[in-house]
């Protein structure tokens, strides 16, 4: 296949990221611009006008900081789904607009295929089991024939929502950008004491909202310092997290252990994580922030996989799909070299 | 033990599910439902010894069996998870991984960490909710067809009506997760 250039925009929540990747994976550039709200958690609408704003200057700064011009891409992936509905619809548009103006096979890009395929290219790595946390998904998935299966999922929140909210409670203030996750994780490096909380693990399956409940219970009768809540509220989600991980990598199998998405940014989890892989002799790989939080080259990449399996979209089908599930998705990319 | 938990929770854990587990299993084998034999407890080094139970884990053959053969043992564990719920057991984590076939063509059921006592449709719901979740990312290809004669099994047991209340809460499960498009 001749070299090329892939531009993929992102778009599924609150951050609007451009990215431009070469055929063969090099990353040219990965910006982007989170709508951040006054107070509470991302109001669908305010992020999509902020996706509209922002989309230009972004573009423009794309192709200005990697040296590439419009006239030399030769596909526009853009996340179709899972997402917010007016913020998917505003990175489809520009996408949509891009391809048409010029000329270009346009590829609409599953966001949780995205997170794990970036994870993949930059770490290297062949066949993980992927835990992937973040403020909209908590899923443990693997390939198997296909398709990457889903082991084990949220019954309810996501695991980042559920830290968020928490957060707010405790009244933890976001400054200069930072997520609030930071927060507790600093805090919870302060803790000394562990307080019991429900821990609810189901299977492979997880479930936050009674532990989120719990908790928030236990803050506002004020009766433990606020470290040693946070500790004791990480230690029980991550340990959550890391047991059906665990689950899924002894169910399948495999040899290596892949963290993404924005929670998984946080060392304790990390932490966690490695031990375990260890104890099953499985390799752990995490993944930088700039490719872990939602962003446009990891689109871009799961575009140029996409295109040399022809799956490109005509524009008119282009439609942003709210609800796509990762297993939805065959990736006929996976497993061609050593197929098994 | 688990050396990623704080020991903390890591005991409490370990000691709920070690004082919890061989009651459970002992209570199954009650209403028919063959588990390993229960040999040693100690809970203070939330130790289990039990028997080896010998043959070949569900998960590994499932998909190479003939569809005769794997109809029969589709309703042979559909009956066995109804024998578990009517006498308010939740097995709690229902994979092929934690079925064995015997020599003898028993199945025996392992791994009653997660379980738990309630005559509720919700846990019942999750159990098979999560059953039903195991064959679709790991025998993907028979999932729909095996999923069908399991619950035949499962009525048979638990009489239709029961069985519905169980099958409707599963569908109110499925609605409560994220990205369902039935929602």
């Amino acid at each position: 296949m001749r070299d090329g250039y892939c531009l993929g925009i992102e778009s599924t929540a609150d951050d609007f990221g451009v990215g431009i990747v070469s055929f063969d994976g090099e990353v040219l550039v990965n910006i982007n611009d989170t709508y951040t709200p006054e107070k509470g958690g991302i109001h669908p609408r305010e992020a999509a006008r902020h996706h509209a704003r922002t989309a230009g200057k972004i573009l423009a700064e794309a192709f200005k900081k990697s040296g590439i011009s419009p006239k030399e891409l030769s596909i526009i992936a853009f996340s179709q789904g899972p997402g917010l509905g007016p913020c998917l619809r505003t990175g489809a548009t520009a996408a949509r607009a891009l391809a048409s103006y010029l000329n270009l096979p346009l590829i609409g890009v599953n966001h949780c295929v995205a997170h794990i395929e970036i994870g993949k290219l930059i770490n290297k790595a062949e066949d993980p089991v992927t835990l992937y946390v973040s403020g909209g998904n908590t899923i443990v998935a693997a390939y198997e024939a296909k398709r990457y299966r889903v082991f084990g999922e949220t019954l309810d929140i996501a695991v980042g929502n559920c830290i968020d909210v928490f957060a707010r409670e405790a009244g933890f203030k976001s400054e200069k950008g930072l997520p609030l996750g930071r927060i507790v994780e600093e805090k919870a490096r302060k803790g000394e004491r562990f307080i019991p909380l429900p821990y609810t693990v189901k299977g492979m399956d997880l479930s936050f909202s009674g532990l989120l409940t719990a908790t928030i219970n236990l803050l506002h009768k004020g009766k433990y310092r606020i470290e040693d809540l946070c500790f004791s509220f990480q230690e029980t989600i991550f340990s959550m997290l890391t047991e059906v991980t665990e689950r899924a990598l002894a169910h399948t199998e495999k040899k290596e252990v892949l963290l993404t998405g924005g929670v998984g940014s946080n060392n304790r989890l990390k932490e966690m994580l490695r031990i375990m892989a260890e104890e099953h002799d499985a390799v752990f790989h995490s993944v930088p922030k700039e490719y872990a939080l939602d962003n446009g080259a990891m689109i871009a990449w799961a575009g140029v996989l996409s295109y040399k399996h022809n799956l490109t979209i005509p524009v008119e089908k282009s439609f942003v799909k709210l609800k796509w599930r990762l297993d939805e998705v065959e990736v006929p990319w996976v497993g061609e070299e050593d197929a098994d | 033990m688990k050396k990623y938990r704080v020991p903390e929770l890591d005991r409490e854990i370990r000691i709920r599910r070690t004082k919890h587990e061989p009651s459970i299993i002992h209570k199954a084998k009650e209403v028919g439902v063959p588990t390993p034999i229960i040999y040693a407890v100690d809970v203070a080094s939330a130790t289990i010894i039990m028997e080896y139970v010998e043959g070949k884990r569900l998960k590994e053959i499932f998909d190479h069996v003939s569809s005769e053969k794997r109809e029969k043992l589709c309703r042979c564990i559909g009956r066995l998870v109804g024998r578990l719920h009517k006498s308010g057991i939740i097995h709690g984590d229902l994979t092929t991984s934690n079925m064995i076939l015997t020599p003898e063509g028993k199945i025996v059921f392992i791994d009653f960490g997660l379980s738990e006592q309630s005559f509720e449709a919700e846990d019942r719901g999750v159990d098979i909710h999560l059953m039903k979740r195991a064959l679709l990312s790991t025998h993907f290809t028979h999932a729909d067809e095996s999923f069908e004669h399991i619950i035949k099994g499962y009525k048979e047991v638990m009489g239709e009506d029961e069985a519905e209340k169980v099958l409707c809460k599963v569908e109110e499960i499925e609605k409560r997760g994220r990205y369902v498009s039935k929602r």
